[in-house]
């Protein structure tokens, strides 16, 4: 267990990517805590705990919109009072609101940017304290290959997650001497319940431009942030590593 | 409060020096081995501490243990 008595925050880990990350880390020792954004998700978010505890493993789930600061703060709080550190923070939650930038409305710019760059800020400065005083710490951006290559119908996505990497590359700059690393991951296309529902010409057309010829799934991106948040990993900052298949090379 | 004293604390704490070396002379980067993370740690406990704000232009004036306990003094 390349993770044991860590503890890993993985914001919005009630489904999709997020959760495959927090049944990885807690696979590898790491105590969890899964974090949604509000109390619609509560229900999402207490079953991956469930699935974390019957796995042997320690979760809880805490609520916190990522966009509010106060909300961060007091989650991180609750975090180190309850299971003593922070070792790991994955910057997971992210949204799309896709449309072409003709007709994209400022609020769907606003929103995208809020969650996606913004949140990762607000959950960022609230873990440092806490990762300096220790020395140690990770921190894990899920970037995407679209912040390097750009997509139609995705100009504030592609913003966001290339800000992303801006954000990884300062951040891990400024913390390299207090032994916090600072990395981002670009996933592909991965296999979801979002591609799942794509037409079939939708798909080939996708795979085609995949040299590897098929989607990722969520464990290739889990056991990639395992690797990056445990001690292997040390000597990697400030790095952005794809998990494309080779799509953007 | 002896304004010196709790300075001193928070310096210890922040910095890990012996208390003896924190004498109102002692530079924080020269004599403390604080570096820019540590200066701004530092500050945010003088900022905590004494529920003042320390705006970070002030801060960069900040550069001995009797600069910080002036700058205290003053806001207080």
């Amino acid at each position: 267990m390349k993770l044991k008595d860590k503890v890993a925050v993985v914001t919005g880990s009630s489904r999709g990517i997020g959760k495959a990350i927090a049944l990885k880390l807690a696979k590898e020792g790491a105590k969890i805590v899964v974090n949604y954004p509000f109390a619609g998700e509560a229900e999402n978010a207490q079953e991956v705990v469930d699935e974390i505890e019957a796995l042997g493993g320690k979760a809880i789930a805490l609520e916190a919109d990522v966009t509010e600061m106060d909300q961060v703060k007091a989650m991180v709080k609750t975090i180190t009072k309850e299971l003593g550190s922070l070792d790991i923070l994955v910057n997971n939650a992210g949204i799309t609101r896709d449309t072409l930038l003709m007709r994209m409305k400022e609020s769907d710019w606003d929103a995208v940017l809020n969650v996606n760059l913004k949140g990762a800020f607000n959950a960022t400065k609230a873990v440092t304290r806490t990762m300096m005083k220790q020395k140690s710490g990770r921190i894990i951006n899920m970037s995407s290959v679209v912040g390097l290559m750009g997509n139609v119908g995705q100009t504030n996505y592609a913003a966001s997650k290339a800000g992303l990497i801006g954000f990884t590359k300062s951040v891990a700059k400024e913390l390299a001497t207090r032994g916090i690393t600072v990395n981002a991951i670009a996933p592909g296309f991965i296999k979801t319940a979002m591609t799942d529902e794509l037409p079939e010409n939708v798909v080939e057309e996708m795979i085609a431009a995949i040299p590897m010829k098929e989607f990722g799934e969520v464990k290739d991106i889990a056991n990639l942030v395992s690797f990056l948040a445990s001690d292997e990993a040390r000597y990697i900052t400030g790095e952005v590593i794809r998990v494309d298949g080779g799509m953007v090379m | 409060m002896n304004v010196f004293e709790t300075v001193k604390n928070i310096v210890v704490a922040e910095l890990g020096v012996d208390p003896e070396e924190v004498t109102l002379e002692a530079s924080f980067i020269d004599d403390l081995g604080a570096d820019s993370l540590d200066i701004v740690e530092v500050v945010m406990a003088f900022e905590e501490e004494f529920d003042i704000e320390i705006p970070d232009e002030d801060a960069e004036d900040i550069e001995t243990v009797q600069d910080a306990v002036d700058y205290i003094e003053n806001a207080l």
